[in-house]
C-alpha cells in the first residue's frame, strides 16, 4: 500500500497538539482541585478551560483539512484508475473516498493523543504521590495487553465461524441481488421467511462473536475504574491520617481518570476505524494506468505496419496467436470474422494500447514500443466498437483534441449534419443532456464524425463503423469513408459486405489466428 | 452448516406461502385501544418494531445509563470521600462511601458489557426482522430489479443499524443520565440544578442539532459536485483509450482535478464548522462544572461531588455532538427503506395456461432516454421458435424482458391469451428460461437448480447439467455470484437451470456466449433438441437460428423488415 500523501505532518501536527492537551489537562487538574476545594476560580482554570477549548478546535481544524486533502488526494488517484468497472469507480469516488474520514479524523487524532496524555499524567502523578503514580503505572498496561489478548481470542472465533458469517451476512444481499431470476422461476415470494431464519442464524453467529469481542472493552472500563477506586481508597486513609492535604488528594482523583479516558477514547473508535482503513485500503490498491513512455517520432503520413508473430493474452486467455500480417503503405485491409476472434484486439495493439505478449510490431520498419506514443496517436485517426461521448458541447465532442477542426464537414461527411439540425442549439447542445437520449446509431456517428474531423492522419483505423446504421446513412458514412482514405493506410473492421468493398485486401481471423486472406 | 440446507426455499406454494408470510410477519405494536396511533405509533409500524423490540431497547437504554450513572456516582463518590476524610471524622462515617466506591468501580463495566451485548442484540433481531419486510416489499414489485439501486438499498437496511448503536441508543442513554444528574443536583441546590439543565441541553440538543443541520446544507451543496465527480469518473474510466488517442487524457483528468479540489475546498470549511461546534462542547462542559461548584451552595464534600458528577454526565452527552455528523446520511438511507416499504404490492389473480404470447406494437421507453424498444410487433404461438438478432444494445434483452412481464411496455401491449401480463399472478409456470443478467446463488449447484423445479431428483438434475455441458458435482460450492466457477462454468450452469425448468416458453439470452464456439454450438444444440414447446433465443450468431420460424432482426430498438434481415425459411 503506498503511503498517505501528508501523513508525516499531520503525525507531527497530531503530536504536538498532543503535547499540548497533556498540559492543558495538567493544568486544567490544578484548576479544579483549586476549584472543588474552595478556592474559587484561578487564572489555572481559566487558562485551562480556554486552551482545551482552542485544542479541541485545532485539532477538529487540523483533522478535517488533512482528511479533506487525503480524499483529495485519494479521488485524484481514483480518476485514474485502470479498472474496466466504471460503476464501481464512481462509486468509490464519491462514499469509497467518504468512508476513510472515521480513520483519518477519528481514529488516528485519539490515538497520538492515548500516547501522550497518560504520560504526562503517570509523570505529574510521580512528582505529586508515589502511591497513586505506581497503582495507575502497574494497571495502564494491562488495558493494551487485555485488548490484545481477547482481540486474538476473538479473531480466531471470527475465523472459525467467518465462513458461516459472511455467508449469513450476505445471504441478503445476494437474494436481493438475485430477485429477478427469483420472479423468473416464480421463487420470489417464498424467500421471505428464508431471509428472516437467515438473519436469526446471522444474529445468533454474530452474538456469539460479539461476547468475547466485547469482553476486550469489558477489561478496559474495568480497569479504569478499579483504579480509580484503587487511588481513592488509600488516598481516603491517608487523609483520615492527615498525612495528606485535600487539594492534593482532589488532584490525584482528577488526574487518574485523564490517564484512561484517552485509552477508551481510542478503543471506542476502533471497530468504525477499522472499516475507514479498509476503504481506505481499497483506494490505495485500485490499480492505476501506468503511462508508456518512448521517444522516438516518425514522419506523418501513410505508415506501412507489419506485424510479426503477435500473441496476446489476457490472464492467461489468447486473444490474438502469433499473427503475421503486413500492410503497406497507403493499402487498405478488411478485417473480418465472428466477434471475439481479436479483430478488436488487433487494433489496440496497433493503436499501442495493447502490448503485444510476444512478437512485435513494426512501423515503417520501426518497433512500435520505442515510438512515442504521443506522436503516434496524433497521426491516426480511430474509431472505436462503441464510442464515449464526453461532458461538453457536441462541437467539442467531434473536435475532441483538435480545437481548430471542421466539424461542419466532419459532422456532413458522418450523416450527422441531419440529427444536428434537429438539435435546438445545434452544435453547441451539450451531449450531457442528450447524451443518454442519443440512438446507439447516432453516438456511432459522432464517433466517426471525430476521426473524419483528423484530416490530417495518416492511419486509419475503424472499428465496425457501420453497425448501427440503416442502409442510408451507411451509404452516406461509406462514400465519406472512401474520400478520406485515398494516400492513407487503413485497418478497417468490417461485418457488412459493403465496408469490405472498400478495402483492397480481406484478412479473416477466427479465434485469435488468421485463416485466409483473399484479395478483394 | 446443516442449516445451510434451506439456504434458498424452493416450495412450490408460492403465492400461499406470500400470504402466509405477511401473517406470519414480524408481529407488530398493537394499537388497540381505539384511538389513532400517532406519530410514534407509525413510524414504530412502518420500520416493524415490536413491542419486544421496544423492551429490549429500553432494557439496553437502561443498562447504559445504569453504567454511565454507576462511572458519574464514582466520581462523585471519590470526590466526597476524600474531602470528607480530610475533615477528620470518624472512620464509621466513611464505611458507607469506602463500600460504594469499591461497588461502583466494578459495577460500571460488567454494565457497559451487558449493555452493548444488548443493544447490538436488539438491533440485529429488529435488523432481521426489517431485512424481511423489505424483501417482501421487494418480491412483487418489479421496480427494483437488479443492479446498483439494489445493492445501494442492501446497504441502506444496514446503514439503520447504526441509527440504532450509534444515535439512538447514546441518545437514549444520555437523556437518562442527564436526568439523574440534574435531579440529584437539583436536591442541593435549584440554581446548579437550572446551570446544568442549560449545559446538557445546548451540548446534547442544541449542538447537535447545528451539526445536523451544517452537514445536512453541506450534502446539499456537495450533491451536484460530487455527482459531477462520479460523471468525470465514469467518462475517465470507459473513455480512457479515446482520450489518450486525442492527446486530451491531461486535460480531462485537470477539468476532474479542479472538481476534486473545489470538492475538497469545501469539505475543509464544513469540517472547520463542525470543530468549531464541538469545541463549543467542551467549553460548554467546563463552564457548566464550574457554574455548578460556585452556586451549588452545600458542603465543600458535597459541591465537590456535584461539581465532577456534572462534568462526568457530559462525557455522555458530548459524543452525540460527533454522532450527529452521521445523520442526514441515515436520514437518506431511512427515506429511501421508507419509499420501498411504502409501495403498494400489486399482482395479478388471472392463472395462466400454455398459451399464445403477442407483442402488438410493444414501446418501452425509460424518461429521459430513447425507447428501449419502439413499436414491435412478434406473434408467438404454442410451439414456434424465434430468434432474435441484433447489435448489443438494440434491445433484445427488453424484448425478452417484456415477455418475461419484469418489464411493462410504456405503449402497446404484450398479452397471454390476449389478456395483458400483468392480470397474471405468475407467470413462471408458462415462460422462463436463462436470463443475460441471470444470478448464481451463494449456495450449491444443486440449490441454483432446484429453484428452476423444486422437488427434482438428482437423476432429474444430472440429466439437465449433461444437456448444458455442465460438468461439476451438485455439492460443489458456487461463491457470491457464482465467483468460485469460471465464467463457462456459470453460463452452463445458469443454462442447465433454464433446461431443468422445461417451461413451454423457453427463453434463451446468448446462452452460449463466452463458450469456445465448436462447444457452445454443440451445447445449444443439444439444449435446443430437448425443448419441446415455444422457444425465444437471443443472439449474434445467425447460424444459431437454422430451422427457426421467424428470424427478427432488432436495431436501436426498432425491428428491421424482414427482407433487410435476411428472412429465413421457416421449418418444414
Amino acid at each position: 500500500m503506498p503511503a498517505l500523501p501528508g501523513l508525516r505532518r499531520y503525525l507531527a501536527v497530531l503530536s504536538v497538539l498532543a503535547v499540548l492537551t497533556a498540559g492543558a489537562i495538567l493544568i486544567q487538574a490544578e484548576g479544579l482541585a483549586t476549584l472543588l476545594t474552595g478556592g474559587g476560580v484561578s487564572w489555572f482554570l481559566a487558562a485551562a478551560i480556554a486552551s482545551r477549548v482552542a485544542l479541541s478546535l485545532a485539532h477538529g481544524v487540523l483533522g478535517g483539512r488533512f482528511a479533506a486533502s487525503v480524499r483529495g488526494g485519494l479521488r485524484r488517484r481514483l480518476l485514474e484508475s485502470s479498472s474496466d468497472r466504471a460503476g464501481v469507480v464512481a462509486t468509490q469516488v464519491t462514499r469509497g473516498v467518504d468512508a476513510t474520514d472515521s480513520y483519518l479524523t477519528g481514529y488516528l487524532p485519539s490515538l497520538v493523543v492515548s500516547v501522550a496524555v497518560p504520560v504526562a499524567v503517570i509523570v505529574r502523578l510521580f512528582t505529586t504521590d508515589l502511591t497513586s503514580a505506581l497503582v495507575v503505572t502497574a494497571t495502564l498496561p494491562l488495558i493494551p495487553v487485555f485488548a490484545i489478548l481477547v482481540g486474538k481470542a476473538a479473531s480466531a472465533q471470527a475465523e472459525r465461524q467467518w465462513g458461516l458469517l459472511t455467508k449469513l451476512g450476505g445471504h441478503f444481499l445476494d437474494v436481493v441481488r438475485g430477485l429477478g431470476t427469483l420472479k423468473v422461476f416464480g421463487r420470489a415470494s417464498g424467500q421471505a421467511e428464508v431471509v428472516r431464519s437467515m438473519a436469526r442464524a446471522h444474529a445468533d453467529a454474530t452474538m456469539k462473536t460479539l461476547r468475547v469481542a466485547f469482553l476486550s472493552s469489558l477489561v478496559l472500563e474495568l480497569v479504569a475504574t478499579l483504579s480509580v477506586a484503587l487511588v481513592a481508597v488509600p488516598i481516603g486513609f491517608r487523609l483520615l491520617g492527615g498525612g495528606l492535604d485535600a487539594r492534593t488528594a482532589l488532584l490525584i482523583l482528577v488526574l487518574a481518570p485523564e490517564a484512561y479516558l484517552p485509552l477508551r477514547a481510542a478503543g471506542a473508535k476502533f471497530h468504525a476505524a477499522a472499516e475507514g482503513l479498509t476503504a481506505l485500503r481499497e483506494a490505495l490498491a485500485v490499480p492505476v494506468v501506468s503511462v508508456r513512455t518512448a521517444a522516438r517520432t516518425r514522419r506523418r503520413g501513410a505508415p506501412s505496419l507489419v506485424l510479426e508473430r503477435v500473441s496476446v493474452s489476457y490472464d492467461g486467455v489468447c486473444a490474438l496467436s502469433e499473427v503475421d500480417l503486413s500492410v503497406p503503405a497507403g493499402s487498405h485491409v478488411a478485417l473480418v470474422g465472428p466477434s471475439g476472434s481479436g479483430k478488436s484486439t488487433l487494433l489496440a495493439v496497433l493503436l499501442g494500447f495493447v502490448p503485444p505478449t510476444s512478437g512485435r510490431v513494426l512501423v515503417d520498419g520501426v518497433d512500435l514500443r520505442s515510438l512515442s506514443p504521443d506522436g503516434w496517436l496524433a497521426d491516426i485517426a480511430w474509431v472505436p466498437q462503441r464510442p464515449t461521448l464526453f461532458r461538453g458541447s457536441l462541437a467539442s465532442n467531434i473536435a475532441l483534441g483538435l480545437p481548430g477542426a471542421d466539424i461542419v464537414t466532419a459532422a456532413r461527411a458522418a450523416a450527422l449534419d441531419s440529427v444536428v439540425a434537429g438539435l435546438p442549439a445545434g452544435y453547441s447542445t451539450p451531449v450531457g443532456e442528450l447524451g443518454e437520449g442519443l440512438s446507439a446509431g447516432q453516438r456511432q456517428r459522432i464517433g466517426l464524425a471525430r476521426a473524419l474531423a483528423r484530416t490530417s492522419a495518416g492511419l486509419i483505423l475503424l472499428d465496425e463503423p457501420t453497425a448501427r446504421l440503416d442502409a442510408r446513412t451507411e451509404a452516406a458514412v461509406l462514400s465519406a469513408t472512401r474520400r478520406l482514405l485515398p494516400d492513407r493506410t487503413a485497418v478497417l473492421v468490417a461485418h457488412r459486405p459493403a465496408m469490405v468493398s472498400l478495402a483492397d485486401r480481406v484478412v479473416e481471423l477466427r479465434e485469435g489466428r488468421i485463416r485466409t486472406e483473399v484479395a478483394a | 452448516m446443516s442449516r445451510l440446507s434451506s439456504f434458498l426455499s424452493t416450495g412450490q406454494q408460492s403465492s400461499t406461502d406470500r400470504r402466509t408470510a405477511a401473517s406470519r410477519g414480524p408481529a407488530p405494536v398493537r394499537w388497540n385501544w381505539g384511538r389513532p396511533p400517532g406519530r410514534v405509533g407509525a413510524a414504530l409500524r412502518t420500520w416493524g418494531v415490536s413491542t419486544k423490540d421496544v423492551l429490549r431497547l429500553l432494557r439496553a437504554a437502561f443498562l447504559g445509563a445504569g453504567a454511565e450513572l454507576a462511572a458519574l456516582a464514582l466520581m462523585a463518590t471519590a470526590a466526597w470521600l476524600l474531602l470528607r476524610a480530610a475533615e477528620r471524622p470518624p472512620l464509621a462515617a466513611l464505611t458507607v462511601a469506602i463500600v460504594a466506591v469499591r461497588t461502583l468501580a466494578l459495577l460500571r463495566g460488567g454494565l457497559r458489557y451487558a449493555e452493548r451485548l444488548a443493544g447490538h442484540e436488539v438491533v440485529l433481531r429488529w435488523l432481521g426482522a426489517l431485512r424481511a419486510r423489505v424483501y417482501q416489499a421487494l418480491a412483487p414489485g418489479s421496480r427494483y430489479s437488479g443492479g446498483d439501486l439494489v445493492t445501494r438499498l442492501v446497504s441502506d437496511v444496514d446503514a439503520l443499524q447504526d441509527a440504532v448503536l450509534r444515535w439512538l441508543l447514546p441518545a437514549g442513554v444520555a437523556a437518562l443520565v442527564g436526568t439523574a444528574a440534574v435531579a440529584v443536583t437539583a436536591t442541593a441546590s435549584a440554581a446548579a440544578a437550572a446551570a446544568l439543565v442549560a449545559g446538557l441541553l445546548t451540548a446534547g440538543g442544541f449542538l447537535p442539532w447545528l451539526v445536523v443541520r451544517v452537514t445536512a446544507n453541506a450534502g446539499k451543496a456537495h450533491a451536484p459536485k460530487r455527482a459531477e465527480l462520479a460523471e468525470h469518473a465514469v467518462e475517465l474510466v470507459t473513455g480512457q483509450r479515446e482520450l489518450v488517442a486525442a492527446g486530451v487524457l491531461e486535460e480531462k483528468r485537470s477539468t476532474a482535478h479542479a472538481v476534486v479540489d473545489e470538492l475538497a475546498g469545501s469539505e475543509r470549511t464544513v469540517s472547520a464548522k463542525t470543530a468549531l461546534l464541538a469545541a463549543a462542547g467542551t467549553l460548554v462542559q467546563l463552564l457548566t462544572t464550574v457554574a455548578v461548584a460556585l452556586l451549588a451552595d452545600a458542603s465543600v464534600p458535597w459541591t465537590a461531588a456535584l461539581a465532577l458528577a456534572a462534568m462526568t454526565a457530559f462525557e455522555v452527552v458530548l459524543p452525540l455532538i460527533g454522532a450527529a455528523r452521521r445523520v442526514p446520511e441515515i436520514r437518506a438511507s431511512a427515506a429511501r427503506v421508507r419509499a420501498v416499504l411504502a409501495e403498494p404490492a400489486a399482482s395479478g389473480t388471472r392463472t395462466p395456461g400454455p398459451g399464445h404470447f403477442r407483442l402488438a406494437a410493444a414501446t418501452l421507453r425509460h424518461p429521459g432516454r430513447a425507447p428501449a424498444l419502439k413499436n414491435v410487433d412478434l406473434d408467438l404461438p404454442p410451439g414456434k421458435r424465434v430468434g432474435i438478432l441484433g447489435p448489443s444494445g438494440a434491445g433484445k434483452t427488453t424484448l425478452l424482458r417484456l415477455l418475461l412481464g419484469t418489464e411493462i411496455p410504456t405503449e402497446g401491449q404484450v398479452t397471454l391469451d390476449g389478456h395483458p401480463l400483468a392480470e397474471y399472478e405468475d407467470l413462471s409456470k408458462v415462460i422462463s428460461g436463462a436470463e443475460a443478467d441471470a444470478h448464481v446463488f451463494h449456495t450449491t449447484v444443486r440449490e441454483n437448480l432446484l429453484i428452476a423445479k423444486p422437488g427434482a431428483t438428482d437423476a432429474e438434475m444430472r440429466e439437465a447439467c449433461e444437456t448444458a455441458g455442465f460438468d461439476l458435482a451438485l455439492d460443489r460450492e458456487t461463491g457470491p455470484d457464482g465467483d468460485a466457477l469460471s465464467g463457462g462454468q456459470r453460463q452452463r450452469l445458469i443454462l442447465a437451470r433454464a433446461v431443468l425448468a422445461a417451461p413451454p416458453v423457453l427463453v434463451l439470452d446468448e446462452p452460449v456466449e463466452g463458450l469456445d464456439p465448436a462447444h457452445g454450438d454443440a451445447v445449444l444444440k443439444r439444449v435446443l433438441d430437448t425443448a419441446k414447446g415455444t422457444v425465444v433465443l437471443v443472439t449474434h450468431r445467425p447460424e444459431h437460428l437454422d430451422g427457426f420460424d421467424e428470424v427478427l432482426t432488432l436495431e436501436d430498438g426498432r425491428a428491421l423488415p424482414a427482407s433487410a434481415a435476411g428472412r429465413r425459411p421457416g421449418r418444414p
